[in-house]
């Protein structure tokens, strides 16, 4: 099999790149080996589109997890602020 | 004029004991443990306070301390796999494999992603898809949980969570690479 088919048939390492693409600078060869694969693979293209909108919710996810508070117990809070207190 | 901040104990709980707990309990998914860190966080901090420098505020320098007791728990939910030997398996154990054809990396017909219809709408308003995605996280083994929550939620240097939980560059991409395919397959079973 020739080198460009390779590329093309290997989508475990278009996606391994399409998720360290979204966290670092990609080198030159790893850049062209998933521009060639992407140009002929469709499914992979919808890997990437999915990928990024999993991003997108986590990210969305834990923002929204740090504005709705989470309330702890009065009791607990009680007990902790004693806690502090009494090494003051 | 930039305003110094200054640490008042006294008012530790009642300011940020909800807010560091939230905090924790998205991180680790445990309220017991979150509870315990939160208090472990005020007593550790009441032994610094002279490290305080007043250029952050009391919130942000105790969310450091309490972001560094969460690494902790990870680096301990992971010493299972301390040893060399079954980090390596748990790397090698290729999970891809399910994915991927073993010869060419092609996908396999079962497990190509499919259209879900979602991928161009705004995911900043789907509840149903956060609720889906939540339920797929737990199901990541520890380790790809930690890696993944470490890099994602706090955009934390490539650098810092290698070395926090002694992994190689190269085993974190394929922890990153592995955890994705597995996410994503895991919310289009769910999804449709």
């Amino acid at each position: 099999m020739g080198i460009i088919k390779k590329i093309q048939y290997n989508c475990r390492e278009a996606t391994y790149l399409i998720e360290k693409r979204q966290h670092v600078r990609l080198t030159i060869k790893e850049r062209l080996h998933l521009v060639i694969h992407l140009s002929g693979c469709s499914v992979c293209r919808l890997f990437q589109r999915q990928s990024r909108m999993i991003n997108r919710v986590v990210k969305r996810m834990f923002a929204d997890a740090a504005a709705d508070e989470r309330k702890l117990d009065d009791d607990v809070k009680r007990e902790m602020q004693d806690r502090i207190n009494e090494r003051l | 004029m930039a305003k110094i901040a200054v640490l008042d104990p006294r008012q530790w709980v009642s300011l940020h004991a909800d807010y560091l707990y939230s905090y924790a309990v998205a991180r680790l998914d445990d309220e017991e443990q979150a509870r315990d860190l939160v208090q472990e966080t005020f007593l550790a901090a009441l032994e610094r306070t002279g490290q305080f420098r007043g250029n952050s505020s009391e919130r942000t320098w105790l969310t450091a301390i309490l972001k560094h007791k969460i690494i902790d728990v990870y680096r301990k939910r992971n010493s299972g796999l301390a040893n060399r030997g079954s980090l390596q398996q748990e790397v090698d154990r290729a999970p891809d494999q399910e994915f991927f054809e073993a010869d060419n990396g092609h996908w396999k017909e079962a497990y190509a992603p499919q259209a879900l219809g979602i991928e161009s709408e705004d995911p900043l308003v789907n509840k149903e898809l956060t609720g889906i995605l939540q339920l797929c996280l737990k199901k990541l083994p520890a380790l790809w949980f930690s890696v993944f929550t470490m890099k994602h939620m706090d955009e934390a240097a490539t650098e810092m969570i290698c070395d926090q939980l002694k992994l190689t560059q190269g085993n974190f991409w394929v922890i990153i690479h592995r955890a994705k395919l597995n996410l994503r397959a895991c919310i289009q079973k769910a999804w449709m």
